[in-house]
C-alpha cells in the first residue's frame, strides 16, 4: 500500500463574500482579491505541512495545479515538486498530475520532470492529467482537441526520456525539429505514470491499456466500483490482470484529536460552496468539445439549469454518509477506511487531509495523526487484505514493459 | 423545411455537405452563423423571391457530417469553393452572415473573378480596433444567441422563449466546430484585411447599429480595407440582422445587386 497526503493548497484568505457577491469564484473571478502577503505565507505553510509528512512517515506526497482560482493556490505542479526534490529525503513526489494539453512544448515538461526525477534522487511518480475545462479557458488552450493533444503530449514526454535523440517528432498537434533533451529521467525506463481521473470513461480506458494505474478522485463506492470493472475489461483485452497495484484512490479524511472538531473541520471540504473547484459557469468547467460526446446531452441541459449537474452535487451529510467525506478521531477514521479498502481494494491511497480555513495548528495535527496513528493501522490491513502498491508488486511501468523495465520479449 | 426547398447532399473534400436550394434568377450563396441556422427564415424565402438561394450547413454544425480534419476558416473556405463547382453554381453573389461573413471574404479572396458581389453582414474575420468580438467560450449557449439580438422578443420569434434541449445540444455542437477551426486568434484573421485590399469585388457591408458580437465600428475597417465597399447601418437591430430585420436586409441586398 502507497500512502499518501494531498491538499488542493487553498487560497484561504480570498474574501468570500466577494465571490458570492460575484457569483463565481473561478476563472473569471478577478484576482484582485489575491492577495500576495498571505499567498507567501500560505506557500510557506503548505511547506511546512509537506515537511511534516515526510518526518511522520507518509510515503508521498500528492501534488497539482488549477488556474484562476482561489480553491488551489498551485498554479505549477512542478514548482512544488522542486522544492520537495530539494528539501525532502524519503517520500515520493506524485504529480496527479501535471495537464498535458496546456502545454505548448511537452519536451519541456520532459526536461522539468527529468530534472525532478534526478534532484529528488529516483523519488518522482509523473500523474498525468487532461486538466479542467477552465484550465484551457485559463491556458488558451483549445478545449477541443484536449484528448488528442493529451494523448500526443504524453506519447511525446515519453519518447523524450526513452528514446535516444536527436528525432524528429511530427504529430497532429505537436511538431519538434529536434528533440534531444540534455536532461532525461533517473527511474529507468522512465518514471511511473498514474494518472487520476473524476468521470470521463475515456480516460479510464486510456490509462488501462497502457496499463497506468488510476486514481478515482473523491468518487463514491459504487462509483469506484463501476471504474475497476471498466478498467479489468480494458486489461484483459490489453492482455495482463490488473490488481490492487493498478487502483489508487483519494478521498477526503479530515484527523483531529476530537470528533466534533474533526467534524467542523471536515466542513471546510465544502468551502467553495460545494463545488470543490468553486462556483462557475457550466460552460467554463465544461467547454464546447472538452467532455465526452456521451456527455453532451446532459451537460447542456445543466448549462441551461434544467438539470442537475453530470458530475453531481450531494451534502455535505450526504458525503459523510457515503464515506466520500471522513471526518473523526483516528479511532473512528479507521474502520470507515478499512470498508473503503475492503470494497474497493486499491494499492494506493491518498487522504486529502485539510481544506479551506482550516488553521495551520490543525492541520499539522491532522498530518501527525495520519502518519503516525492512522497510516500504521493502514498498513496492517492493506497487509491483511493484500493490497500492494506498483512499488510493492514490482508492477511495470507501462504496457510493453516487464518488471524489470525492459521492453517486454526483447532479447536478453 | 417547407416543401418548396429542394434538399441535397454532396461530397466535397471526403466531407458530406447538406444544402438547400430555392428560386429561380442569379445564384446567391447565403453563409450563415456560427450558431447554426434554422431550416426556414423568412430571410431565406424572402431572397428565393429574386434569387437562386443556395444555403450550405456549414460542415460539422449542426447536423452534417464533422470534417475531422479541418484547421481553419479558411479550409472551411476552399471546401465551400468545391461545393459550388460541385453544384455548378457560377460567379454567385456571396451572402456571409456574421461568422460566415468571414468565410465568404476569405471564399472571395481565393478567387475574386469567381465572385458576382459580396455581401458582409455583421461580419467576423478582422480583429476590431474597439473592443473585441464576443467570445462564446464565456457565455451560456442561450446568452450568446440572445446578444444577436438587439429586441429579445424577435429572439422568442425565432427560437422561442425557452428553446429545446435539442436546440442547445445543437448550439453545442456548432460551438465545438467553431473553437476547432477559429479558436485563435478568436473568429478572426491577421491576414484577411491585407488580402481584401485588393479585392476587385463590389461589397455591401450591412451592420446592425446594436451588434453585440462584433463591434459595429468594425464595419469602417472593413470599409477601409476594401477597394469597392458600401456600408449600410441598420438601426435598433443586433448582430442577427437577417433574423431581426429580414425585410430591410433583404432589400439592401436586392437592390445592391440589381443596380
Amino acid at each position: 500500500m502507497h500512502l499518501m497526503y494531498f491538499t488542493e493548497q487553498p487560497m484561504s484568505t480570498y474574501p468570500a463574500q466577494a465571490g458570492l457577491d460575484f457569483g463565481a469564484t473561478a476563472l473569471m473571478f478577478s484576482n484582485k482579491h489575491f492577495d500576495p502577503v498571505s499567498g507567501s505565507e500560505l506557500y510557506n505553510q503548505y511547506i511546512e505541512q509537506y515537511l511534516l509528512a515526510e518526518e511522520v512517515g507518509i510515503d508521498g506526497i500528492m501534488l497539482n495545479e488549477h488556474h484562476n482560482a482561489p480553491f488551489c493556490m498551485q498554479a505549477k505542479a512542478n514548482v512544488f515538486a522542486a522544492i520537495l526534490a530539494g528539501m525532502t529525503e524519503r517520500v515520493k513526489i506524485v504529480m496527479l498530475g501535471n495537464p498535458l494539453p496546456l502545454a505548448e512544448n511537452p519536451v519541456r515538461l520532459a526536461e522539468e520532470l527529468a530534472m525532478i526525477d534526478m534532484i529528488s534522487k529516483g523519488r518522482l511518480v509523473s500523474g498525468f492529467v487532461r486538466g479542467g475545462g477552465q484550465e484551457q479557458l485559463a491556458a488558451g488552450v483549445n478545449p477541443a482537441y484536449n484528448r488528442e493533444r493529451f494523448e500526443e503530449a504524453h506519447d511525446l514526454v515519453v519518447q523524450a526520456w526513452t528514446r535516444e535523440g536527436p528525432f524528429r517528432f511530427e504529430g497532429e498537434h505537436y511538431q519538434h525539429r529536434v528533440v534531444n533533451p540534455w536532461a532525461v529521467p533517473l527511474q529507468k525506463p522512465y518514471p511511473r505514470v498514474w494518472v487520476p481521473g473524476v468521470i470521463s470513461k475515456e480516460t479510464i480506458v486510456w490509462a488501462a491499456s497502457k496499463r497506468y494505474p488510476y486514481i478515482a478522485l473523491n468518487t463514491s463506492i459504487e462509483q469506484t466500483k463501476g471504474i475497476w470493472k471498466l478498467y479489468d475489461e480494458v486489461a484483459a483485452e490489453a492482455g495482463y490482470e490488473a490488481g490492487p497495484e493498478n487502483r489508487g484512490y483519494l478521498i477526503q479524511v479530515h484527523v483531529s484529536d476530537s470528533e466534533e472538531k474533526a467534524v467542523e473541520n471536515a466542513r471546510q471540504f465544502r468551502w467553495m460552496q460545494g463545488e470543490f473547484t468553486g462556483l462557475a459557469h457550466p460552460v467554463w468547467s465544461t467547454p464546447s468539445g472538452y467532455g465526452s460526446p456521451s456527455n453532451r446531452r446532459a451537460f447542456v441541459e445543466f448549462a441551461a439549469g434544467r438539470r442537475d449537474n453530470p458530475r453531481g452535487q450531494t451534502t455535505f451529510e450526504q458525503q459523510m454518509e457515503d464515506l466520500r467525506i471522513i471526518a473523526g478521531t483516528p479511532d473512528t477514521v479507521v474502520p470507515k477506511l478499512r470498508r473503503i479498502l475492503e470494497e474497493t481494494r486499491p494499492g494506493i491511497l491518498a487522504l486529502w487531509g485539510n481544506d479551506g480555513t482550516v488553521s495551520q495548528a490543525d492541520s499539522l495535527t491532522c498530518i501527525r495523526l495520519i502518519g503516525e496513528e492512522v497510516f500504521p493501522a493502514i498498513r496492517d490491513i492493506a497487509k491483511e487484505l493484500d493490497l500492494k502498491s506498483p512499488f510493492e508488486a514490482n508492477a511495470p511501468v507501462g504496457i510493453g514493459y516487464d518488471e524489470n523495465g525492459a521492453m517486454a520479449g526483447a532479447a536478453g | 423545411m417547407p416543401s418548396d426547398w429542394v434538399e441535397v447532399e454532396k461530397v466535397v473534400a471526403t466531407t458530406r455537405v447538406k444544402v438547400r436550394r430555392k428560386g429561380e434568377g442569379p445564384p446567391l450563396v447565403v453563409l450563415h452563423h456560427d450558431f447554426g441556422t434554422p431550416p426556414d427564415l423568412p430571410f431565406y424565402d424572402l431572397l428565393a423571391q429574386s434569387f437562386d438561394v443556395v444555403v450550405p450547413e456549414h460542415p460539422g454544425f449542426g447536423e452534417s457530417e464533422r470534417p475531422v480534419w479541418m484547421r481553419s476558416v479558411r479550409d472551411l473556405a476552399a471546401l465551400y469553393r468545391a461545393l459550388l463547382n460541385e453544384l455548378e453554381v457560377e460567379r454567385p453573389i456571396l451572402v456571409g452572415l456574421g461568422f460566415g461573413g468571414w468565410v465568404a471574404a476569405e471564399m472571395a479572396t481565393m478567387g475574386a473573378g469567381d465572385v458576382e458581389r459580396l455581401v458582409l453582414v455583421g461580419s467576423m474575420g478582422i480583429r476590431p480596433n474597439e473592443g473585441f468580438i464576443l467570445d462564446q467560450a464565456l457565455v451560456g449557449y442561450m446568452d450568446y444567441a440572445q446578444a444577436a439580438f438587439e429586441d429579445p422578443a424577435r429572439f422568442d420569434a425565432v427560437y422561442g422563449a425557452q428553446p429545446s434541449n435539442d436546440q442547445l445540444e445543437l448550439w453545442d455542437i456548432c460551438r465545438e466546430m467553431c473553437f476547432r477551426i477559429a479558436w485563435k486568434p478568436y473568429m478572426y484573421s491577421v491576414s484577411l484585411p491585407f488580402l481584401l485590399s485588393s479585392l476587385p469585388v463590389r461589397t455591401l457591408l450591412v451592420w446592425g447599429r446594436e451588434d453585440k458580437i462584433v463591434p459595429v465600428s468594425t464595419a469602417a475597417q472593413f470599409e477601409e480595407a476594401l477597394p469597392d465597399a458600401t456600408l449600410s447601418v441598420i438601426d435598433n437591430c443586433g448582430h442577427a440582422v437577417d433574423m431581426e430585420q429580414p425585410e430591410a436586409l433583404g432589400g439592401l441586398i436586392r437592390n445592391f445587386c440589381t443596380g
